[in-house]
């Protein structure tokens, strides 16, 4: 049973095989990916990769983050020492021993702590997975398999330290007892007879558990150790809040309905998935019972990458769909249908998985390859093409809001702000009130302000959203023309979508605005002191705020909202349980606005009801759909005597009295 | 089997104004859409090529921008579009634009294939007669089924139709031999959409153009002067503004009951 090199080296030997095999057959699916640039900024691609790979900051944001630290930790100090039991088990003449006693000592120390608390967190770790799993789905063989491995790891090495430390000549043990106290506690268990035993029973189960693990970590979920790191580094660095163009020229291909027509970085993110199932946790879709799981979305993009790879690199027809019946390795349509682009996902994912912008790259398929799509989408994408908005009415309607009031149109030479009204503000009944709200509130600041009037369009948001980017980019093009034409710069959005839309997607497009959403705008005025409150709002009684998807987690505009009700009301709003990143959507987003809602409970309606817990008298929001999802939720619930405002109605009631 | 379908650019109504001095429509800036009611029978058109694999000719008459209307159609799959384009075409009433179009299909009925098949909108959205497919039907004489809002049975071989007709309060099943030609309502079927490779194909895409040096049609049978009916005037009849009645966003309980005071008043709610 004593270590013997002869019979360790081919294994040794062997495993490494299978373990460059396993990498080089995964990595090499990746590289069939599509190009995409993620090499740019590499210093700030370092800082992210320290930050959240080896800082673990968004891994330790959920309770059990820390003892993955823990196991993360360890397991990259403890290469030192599991370096040094694969070299030496080949030359038994290397060892650390032959370090100076300054660094060796200490070292043995350190290793010696870690290990125990390896051992203690992946005992933790199994029996979270027993009584209380992230998800139900997460008691895996493969899971259980892992953690035992780490365990066995950690008791063989005390295991061969201990039978070291209970053969020692006794001039040692003081040394042995201060710099290994775990192992010599576990020598004094060994009876002096079984110490050669011990040892080689323990060095063969360190040398098997050891080895096991470098075969089987490329073929499992734990791929993520060898990925993980690499996709922090190559995350994007932006926001992902939008969607990459495609070019429409005869030949191309649009959307994706085959692995490899996804980009490496994409293929690379279902390597690095860790199955941790936080973005399932936060997802409205999966939350609500709609069949939408992103973890399982990430899992199957990878699945079907394995399934058919070797077709895939031979330039064949892949034989397992990746849009198809929902097996595993294959989405469903329903599921591709199902997300609001909310984003929670890729906030909540601790390695930045980006799963959103898959979703709409399979959309984009559908729509523009197959015209496959719920059908209450046809009516919205022939409103848009044809009117420029989403409900067909006519353009020359645009202005009807402001039928009983003077506004200017935007002139370059005299208005400094294009107020972009959008469809909802401009069509809407409820949101025009929000519109002549906010007008009349920078009338009263003395702003200058002006609008396009009939010749607004429709930014395109929910197109981009929905997989139509064909007509979406035919929209922005055309917005883009009528902006630099009119010589716009500065633009007010009271909708977070085109809001976004304006200030990241039409970036893409060589335009840079200077766009401000009107809770921000808003906010200034009053505390610059431009516009002077009359008294306060209070009659709107106790608030609650939503967040928006597209101001908040997209844009990162959280507390302008907040303290314009803080400013109007003399309270800031109470906080639902979800809130800022972490907030729950309405259900409105992606273009889930125009489209109906089958499955499971309404996204809106377990909004309303986490509302309602608050106890407001008044919901504000920031956004015209946000204002529809909750107002209607709250007529389903029977709650209709809790109101819902939009941020500039409730300063209206303070400013202009 | 040529089944043919006959669409028409019009102005999109929704959106037109009536010059109050002229009495014409004001088209400057009104964007141009195909005729709600023709989308219906192009679609139908190919779903009968996908069904029996018949051919698809779509044709338009109409000002040399009406191209772009048939490129739509190209793009949703036809096989040949063809627009009937010339100056003395224009002005034409319902009787010289069948004159037109008959020539037209009798042209692709010698030259390209059989047709079985005739389709068209029930009536324009702009013109409102209903009366071109009729007068096609008369002009080559075709059977003749109107308003149809279902195609029970095609027998391609036998040459045999049988469809539903959607009329007031009945349903009709009528059966005819081909040819025939169909005018069709919204009911039939949803128009599909269209996909984007076709659309960059539609995009160069040949359409052809057929002006009256190709069909020889005998000028005092088209346009202005082959037209028995003209258009004298076009008005819009006065609306006499009504009332905003209370504050319906504030006040929707007192708003309502305003407003059946109202009606209560002018005795025009039965209680
Ligand atoms: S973006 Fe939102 S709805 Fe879509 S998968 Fe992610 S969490 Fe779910
Ligand atoms: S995608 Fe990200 S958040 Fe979701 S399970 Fe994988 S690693 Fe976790």
């Amino acid at each position: 049973m004593t270590p013997n090199p002869t019979i360790f080296t081919p294994l040794l030997i062997i495993s490494l095989g299978i373990f460059a095999w396993g990498c080089w057959r995964r990595l090499s699916l990746v590289a069939l990916g599509q190009a995409e640039n993620r090499f740019d900024n590499i210093g700030a691609r370092i800082g992210e990769m320290l930050k959240y790979a080896f800082g673990q900051k968004r891994v330790l944001a959920k309770p059990f983050g820390l003892n993955h630290f823990v196991i993360f930790w360890s397991f990259i100090i403890l290469l030192v020492s599991n370096t040094e039991f694969l070299l030496h088990g080949v030359f038994p003449s290397i060892s650390l021993a032959h370090l100076p006693d300054g660094i060796y000592f200490p070292l043995l120390l350190v290793i010696d702590i870690v290990s125990l608390l390896a051992l203690v967190a992946v005992v933790i770790a199994m029996v979270r997975r027993i009584i209380a799993p992230p998800y139900p789905e997460a008691r895996t063989i493969e899971a259980f398999f892992i953690l035992a491995l780490i365990a066995t790891l950690m008791m063989a090495n005390f295991g061969i330290n201990g039978a070291r430390i209970s053969h020692m000549p006794v001039i040692y043990l003081a040394v042995a007892h201060t710099y290994m106290p775990v192992s010599s506690f576990v020598a004094g268990l060994i009876a002096p007879s079984a110490g050669a035993l011990v040892f080689g029973v323990s060095w063969w189960a360190h040398a098997a558990a050891l080895l096991l693990f470098m075969c089987y970590l490329p073929h499992s979920k734990h791929m993520h150790i060898l990925t993980a790191i690499p996709n922090c580094f190559f995350r994007r660095l932006e926001k992902p809040n939008t969607q990459p163009r495609e070019e429409f020229v005869s030949g191309n291909t649009f959307g994706v309905a085959q692995a490899d027509r996804f980009t490496w970085k994409d293929l690379l993110d279902s390597m690095a998935c860790t199955e941790c199932g936080r973005c399932q946790k936060v997802c409205p879709a999966n939350i609500t019972g709609k069949p939408l799981n992103p973890r399982a979305v990430v899992h199957d993009i990878k699945v079907n990458l394995l399934e058919n790879g070797a077709l895939l690199k031979q330039g064949a027809t892949p034989v397992t769909p990746l849009i198809g019946d929902g097996g595993e390795g294959s989405v469903a349509e329903e599921v591709i249908w199902g997300c609001t682009t909310c984003g929670a996902c890729m906030e909540a994912c601790p390695v930045f998985i980006e799963q959103m912008p898959k979703i709409v790259k399979m959309r984009r398929h559908l729509v523009e390859n197959e015209a496959r799509f719920p059908e209450e989408l046809l009516n919205l994408f022939e409103n848009m093409e044809g009117r420029s908005n989403p409900w067909g009415i006519a353009p020359s309607e645009r202005t009807k809001w402001c039928a009983q009031m003077e506004v200017k149109p935007f002139d370059k030479n005299t208005t400094e702000y294009l107020l972009y009204v959008g469809c909802a503000g401009s069509f809407d009944s409820r949101s025009k009130h929000v519109s002549v709200a906010l007008a009349q509130l920078l009338d009263k600041a003395g702003v200058s302000w002006g609008i396009l009037g009939k010749d607004e369009k429709c930014c395109g948001d929910s197109l981009r959203r929905l997989g139509n980017e064909y007509v979406f980019d035919r929209m922005a093009k055309e917005n883009v023309r009528i902006f630099t034409e009119r010589g716009v710069k500065k633009v007010i959005t009271q909708c977070p979508h085109c809001f976004s839309t304006l200030k990241n997607d039409y970036k893409q497009y060589g335009l840079e605005l200077e766009v401000i959403h009107h809770s921000e705008f808003l906010r200034n005025l009053v505390q610059d002191g431009r516009l002077k409150l009359e008294g306060t709002s209070a009659e709107l009684g106790a608030t609650v705020f939503h967040d928006s998807c597209y101001l908040g987690r997209h844009n990162d505009v959280y507390d302008a909202p907040r303290e314009v009700i803080e400013l109007a009301t003399g309270t800031a709003p109470a906080e639902m349980e979800r809130n800022r990143n972490n907030a729950f959507c309405c259900g409105a987003g992606g273009g889930r606005m125009w489209m109906e809602e089958h499955t499971g409970e309404r996204i809106n309606l377990t909004r309303v009801r986490e509302a309602l817990e608050e106890k407001p008298d008044t919901i504000c929001v920031s956004c015209p759909y946000c204002l529809t999802m909750f107002e209607d939720g709250l007529k389903d619930v029977k709650a209709d005597s809790v109101k819902v405002r939009d941020v500039a109605e409730v300063l209206a009631e303070a400013a202009l009295r | 089997m040529l089944v043919v379908a006959c669409i028409k650019q019009v102005p999109d109504t929704t959106q037109v104004q009536i010059d109050p001095v002229t009495n014409t429509l004001v088209r400057e800036g009104i964007p141009f859409i195909v005729n709600p009611y023709d989308t219906h029978a192009l679609e139908e058109a190919l779903r009968l090529k996908d069904r029996f694999g018949c051919k698809v000719a779509v044709l338009s008459m109409g000002p040399p921008n009406a191209e772009a209307t048939l490129r739509k159609a190209l793009a949703l799959g036809v096989d040949m579009a063809i627009l009937l384009s010339d100056r003395v075409f224009g002005g034409a009433d319902t009787l010289a634009t069948s004159n037109v179009l008959s020539a037209a299909i009798r042209k692709l009925n010698s030259e390209v294939d059989e047709v079985g098949l005739v389709l068209c909108g029930k009536q324009t959205i702009d013109g409102d007669t209903a009366q071109v497919g009729p007068g096609i039907a008369t002009r080559l004489a075709y059977q003749q089924l109107t308003l149809v809002d279902r195609i029970d049975n095609l027998d391609v071989g036998g040459k045999r139709i049988r469809v539903s007709r959607k009329l007031e309060g009945r349903h009709e099943i009528v059966e005819a031999p081909l040819p025939a030609m169909l005018t069709v309502v919204r009911e039939l079927n949803r128009p599909r959409y269209p996909r984007v490779p076709m659309r960059l194909a539609a995009a160069d895409a040949q359409v052809e153009v057929w002006n009256n040096q190709v069909l020889k049609l005998d000028e005092q049978s088209i346009g202005l002067k082959g037209s028995p009916t003209w258009v004298s005037k076009i008005f819009s009849p006065e609306r006499v503004k009504g009332e905003i009645l209370g504050d319906g966003y504030a006040d929707p309980e007192g708003t309502a009951a305003l407003l059946i005071d109202k009606l209560l008043a002018k005795d025009m709610l039965p209680l």
